[in-house]
């Protein structure tokens, strides 16, 4: 049994299947990549396991329970955590304070009136905060404004602030796109520092294949809203049916 | 079974009126994605027209009449409207008496323009910014302009009434052996607004510029670069909207005479009508406003006014409240418009 | 100080001194001088000031931190303003029980209100709840009549049940509010030379209301939960994939946001026991988002500051007629005081809406942060010319 099952899920959007029949099984403590041509539904299939989407068929289960029907928050606080494909992060706030709000949550749960006190009085989550901003080698950057930064800090804060909830799982939407290639390059590290350090599983949404095979120790192809091929990254690598998804019969 | 008849019919003139509003809220919107808080001021710019009109062809001179004395025995002077000396007193009489339907005319160059300033000089540079700042900005517009008016006009309402011919009442109902009599203005107010709501879908749906406009309206940005020049149609499109919405005012005068504060007194309840209809959907503002025009004048039966109380001050927003939560967009709402 | 940061400390100090020496700072000229109208230090206005700070203070809690805009704040005043007079009416003439009940009233009904808004956002929200706001003026004015007297407004009469007092006082007239007997209306007069300054009771009930509703916005705004409300306005997806619920969050600012305006209404009704429909009307609402966009949403000092501005010049401009107009521009040849006083004539006296209007879109335009950026910018721009002038010239002359 895996972290992560997925089984028989099925999406429908109006005379779209998005997906159909999807199958997987994400080990604990792996890297698992889903990779496919565009419009095979990875994305679907993302919003389908953090609660943004609610699949017609299938169930999806997270360590035992199923995800299904509970608001994107309540999943989160199960221990899955999602970075997306462009970095949301609270552009309006400091870093330090975009990386408080996950420790408070990690802390007080969904909701807390925590009215009175002031942040500055509350020593635990500050540390907290304040460790993984060194972490994220961001401590410096603490009194910027978020949405000042460049996209390559901005990836990394996020990432920060999901390990700052301690996940167990944590989803990654093609973290590299739109970067340039030093950035990108210093994400992978950051990725394979977290999954060798940590105890975390981490499924991995890419279209970047140096990035899909630097990083992953299983991987998922989908096409056309199924899966096609399940296997170790060496096995995809000649797999002819993996080349004919992504290049067309003519290949 | 007269009586529901005669609601219904008694809706459909403020029905017509929030459609036209909300049609003109939502072409707005769905073109230039701004949500405009001065459309009821331009409603009322436009019954301000017909005002100004009616002043216009009342401009007299006075000429003495050597055969007429006063109380007091002094020669009687007597007022003539120029209009009357130029055209012969049956003619001129005429031209006065039609002064709202001529105020048509009259309206749609300065509702135009109206609107074509407002978009150039201000909403223009609003598109980029948060739509509570565009809420603010023309809220301020809105109460400028009706201060305006009531500078040059006064608070007190003005009486401006239709020409004698459609000044009457006729039984609607005399065709199907029924009793219903109604005003005749309200039936043209109905019927010319139908007209008006027929010309601008047709005019979306059959021209080449209505097409390119609706193109917009689903994918702004897209359309953009095909190289069309989307912003001044949608400036010519902001006229239009000033317009529909300054003539629903010029015909709505001798229905409710105009006073200043009238354009945010629709204002309001158009915007309701808007979300419920669906924010971005021209079918649905018109279903929406003639749905709530006619629930608004049932609640205000007397049989149902004794069954609940104070129904008829509070249906619209009742039913906006109920639609919203149940069907969330609207009646006829699209995906993605105004969330974020 | 007081567990607060030094910054909000200083402003805190900053605004009491403001609120406790109000009658003379309010009342700089003196009587009977040509500027002796624009003294603002009377009794009623001063109170005015204090109390919309106070509403403007909690609409800021809302709008500023969470950037949800309510068209409908007005009804929550109304609702407390009602909810005074009759404990009044029932009760007592003190003003203690009549403010804590209009706080709990206006507390539950804008929980009901946000519930129910709080399921949209956006322009949908806006629209929610001017349409509570309006429902409720509308039912006030008509059904509710029993408990809101309609379009006369709810007020005191010579045959209340009033259970802890008298119906009326010995020479037969209604009794006035106190605050355990100290009467609101009493003020004391301080005449220094041609000064006249008033020291009002009742002001100073409201004033220090003010401060400490002022240092608790302080405290919320610096606490997590001000976090968590400016992250909602930044980005809910995220705030959602944090596995935080937003809704508590708004919904908890929306409700202490209504107490606050139910405080000013509750006050409002103390300093002068009456409540009408109309103070539930949206331009009322409209109003208090103009006080918060105008003083600057999202900071702490901008809402008192837009509340004592728009105040000010309501009352001062409201005044001016083209009598005064005249006597100011007295001194120009008399075709160009003509001139001068038709030329701004409209916007003064009856026309004081339309300044209002001009000023609003000014500041929306030019300065959506309000008077406080304004301030920053002009702060900055001294140290700017400061720092330019020091340099070339090497040396500074005693500026003071």
């Amino acid at each position: 049994m895996g972290i992560l099952e997925v089984k028989n899920v099925g999406k429908r959007f109006g005379g779209l299947q998005a997906l159909s029949d999807v199958n997987l099984s994400v080990k604990e403590n792996t890297v698992h990549a889903i990779i496919g041509p565009n419009g095979a539904g990875k994305s679907t299939l993302l919003n389908c396991l953090v609660g943004k989407l609610i699949p017609d068929t299938g169930s999806v289960m997270f360590d035992g329970q199923s995800v299904l029907g509970r608001a994107p928050f309540e999943i989160n606080q199960m221990g899955i955590s999602r970075v997306f494909q462009t970095p949301e992060i609270f552009g309006d706030l400091t870093v330090l304070e975009n990386m408080l709000i996950p420790c408070f949550a990690k802390r007080d749960g969904a909701f807390e009136l925590n009215a009175l006190p002031s942040v500055q009085g509350q020593k635990d989550v500050l540390e907290k905060a304040e460790h993984m901003l060194e972490e994220m080698n961001m401590a410096d950057k603490r009194h910027m404004h978020a949405a000042a930064m460049s996209r390559g800090d901005k990836r990394r804060l996020e990432i920060g602030m999901c390990l700052s909830q301690e996940p167990r799982l944590l989803l990654l939407d093609e973290p590299t796109a739109g970067m340039a290639r030093a950035d990108t390059n210093n994400t992978i590290d950051l990725l394979k520092e977290i999954a060798s350090e940590r105890d975390i599983t981490i499924a991995i949404i890419e279209h970047d294949m140096h990035v899909v095979f630097s990083l992953a120790d299983r991987i998922t192809v989908l096409a056309q809203g199924t899966p096609l091929v399940e296997d170790d990254p060496q096995n995809i690598r000649g797999n002819p049916k993996v080349r004919e998804a992504y290049l067309g019969e003519s290949a | 079974m007269d009586a529901i008849l005669l609601q219904i019919l008694n809706g459909l003139d403020k029905g017509s009126a929030y459609a036209l509003i909300a049609l003109g809220l939502t072409l707005i919107f769905g073109t230039l994605g701004v949500v405009n808080f001065a459309h009821g001021a331009l409603f009322m710019i436009g019954a301000f027209c017909a005002v100004t009109l009616q002043r216009i062809l009342n401009l007299s001179f006075e000429t003495v009449d050597p055969e007429k004395t006063d109380f007091l025995g002094a020669p009687l002077k007597v007022k003539t409207p120029y209009v009357e000396a130029w055209f012969g007193p049956e003619m001129g009489g005429a031209i006065i008496d039609w002064a709202v339907p001529l105020a048509i005319l009259f309206a749609i160059p300065i509702m135009i323009g109206v609107g074509y300033v407002m978009e150039r000089g201000l909403i223009k540079h609003f598109y980029k910014r948060p739509h509570a700042d565009q809420i603010l900005v023309t809220f301020g517009l809105a109460i400028v302009l009706q201060e305006v008016i009531k500078y040059f006009y006064g608070a007190n309402p003005i009486q401006t009434p239709a020409p004698d011919a459609l000044n009457g009442v006729v039984n609607l109902g005399a065709v199907i052996g029924m009793d219903i009599v109604y005003p005749v203005w309200r039936v043209v107010y109905f019927f010319f607004s139908v007209l008006i709501i027929g010309g601008i879908f047709s005019f979306l749906q059959f021209t080449t510029f209505g097409m390119v406009v609706r193109a917009g309206m689903a994918d702004r940005e897209t359309v953009g670069l095909l190289g069309i020049n989307i912003d001044r149609r949608f400036t010519i499109m902001f006229g239009i909207a000033a317009a529909v919405a300054g003539l629903a005012g010029v015909m709505y005068t001798p229905i409710s005479s105009p006073n200043y504060h009238m354009g945010m007194d629709f204002l309001v309840l158009s915007f309701v009508v808007v979300v419920v209809g669906g924010m971005g959907s021209l079918p649905g503002a018109v279903l929406a406003g003639f749905m709530l025009g006619v629930l608004e004048s049932f609640a205000s039966m007397n049989e149902i006014k004794s069954i609940i109380p104070g129904i008829d001050q509070i249906i619209i927003y009742v039913v906006a409240i109920i639609i919203l939560l149940t069907r969330p967009r609207g009646l006829m709402g699209r995906k993605g418009v105004m969330e974020d | 100080m007081f567990g607060l940061e030094k910054r909000d400390t200083s402003m805190l100090i900053i605004v009491a001194v403001l609120t406790m020496f109000a009658p003379f700072i309010l009342n700089p000229f003196p009587e009977g001088s040509a500027l002796a109208q624009f003294n603002a230090g009377y009794p009623d206005l001063m109170q005015r000031f204090v109390i919309f700070g106070i509403f403007a203070i909690g609409f800021n809690i809302l709008f500023g931190l969470t950037g949800y805009l309510s068209f409908g704040h007005a009804a929550f005043l109304g609702v407390g303003s009602y909810s005074a007079v009759w404990m009044f009416k029932l009760l007592s003439m003190n003003v203690v029980p009549a403010i804590i009940l209009s706080v709990i009233v206006a507390g539950l009904f804008s929980l009901l209100i946000g519930f129910v808004s709080l399921r949209r956002s956006g322009i949908y929200f806006s629209i929610l709840t001017l349409a509570f706001a309006q429902m409720s003026f509308n039912l006030a004015y008509s059904v509710l009549t029993p408990i809101t007297n309609g379009e006369t407004g709810l007020q005191l009469t010579l045959n209340d049940p009033r259970v802890l007092g008298a119906s009326a006082t010995a020479d037969g007239s209604i009794p006035v509010t106190n605050l355990f007997g100290l009467e609101m209306r009493s003020t004391f007069e301080l005449a220094l030379g041609p000064w006249n300054f008033q020291f009002n009771a009742g002001y100073y009930l409201c004033a220090f209301i003010l401060l400490a509703a002022f240092y608790l916005t302080i405290h919320i705004f610096r606490s997590p939960f001000g976090m968590m409300l400016r992250a909602v306005k930044s980005n809910q997806q995220r705030m959602n994939y944090t596995g935080l619920n937003s809704k508590p969050y708004t919904l908890a600012a929306f409700v202490i946001s209504g107490m606050y305006a139910g405080l000013a209404g509750g006050l409002m009704a103390s300093m002068d026991p009456l409540a009408g429909a109309e103070r539930m009307q949206w331009t009322a609402s409209g109003e208090v988002v103009l006080m918060t966009i105008l003083g600057g949403a999202g900071t702490l000092i901008g809402p008192v500051l837009g509340a004592g501005f728009i105040k000010y010049f309501e009352n001062i401009f409201s005044k001016i007629n083209d009598g005064v107009l005249h006597s100011w521009f007295s001194f120009l040849p008399d075709g160009m005081e003509n001139a001068m006083v038709t030329l701004i004539h409209p916007f003064v006296g009856k026309g004081w809406h339309l300044t209002l209007g001009i000023l609003f879109m000014l500041v929306v335009i030019f300065l959506p942060g309000g008077l406080v950026e304004g301030g920053q910018r002009i702060a900055a721009w001294i140290k700017r010319k400061r720092a330019g002038d020091d340099a070339p010239a090497g040396k500074t002359e005693p500026a003071e």
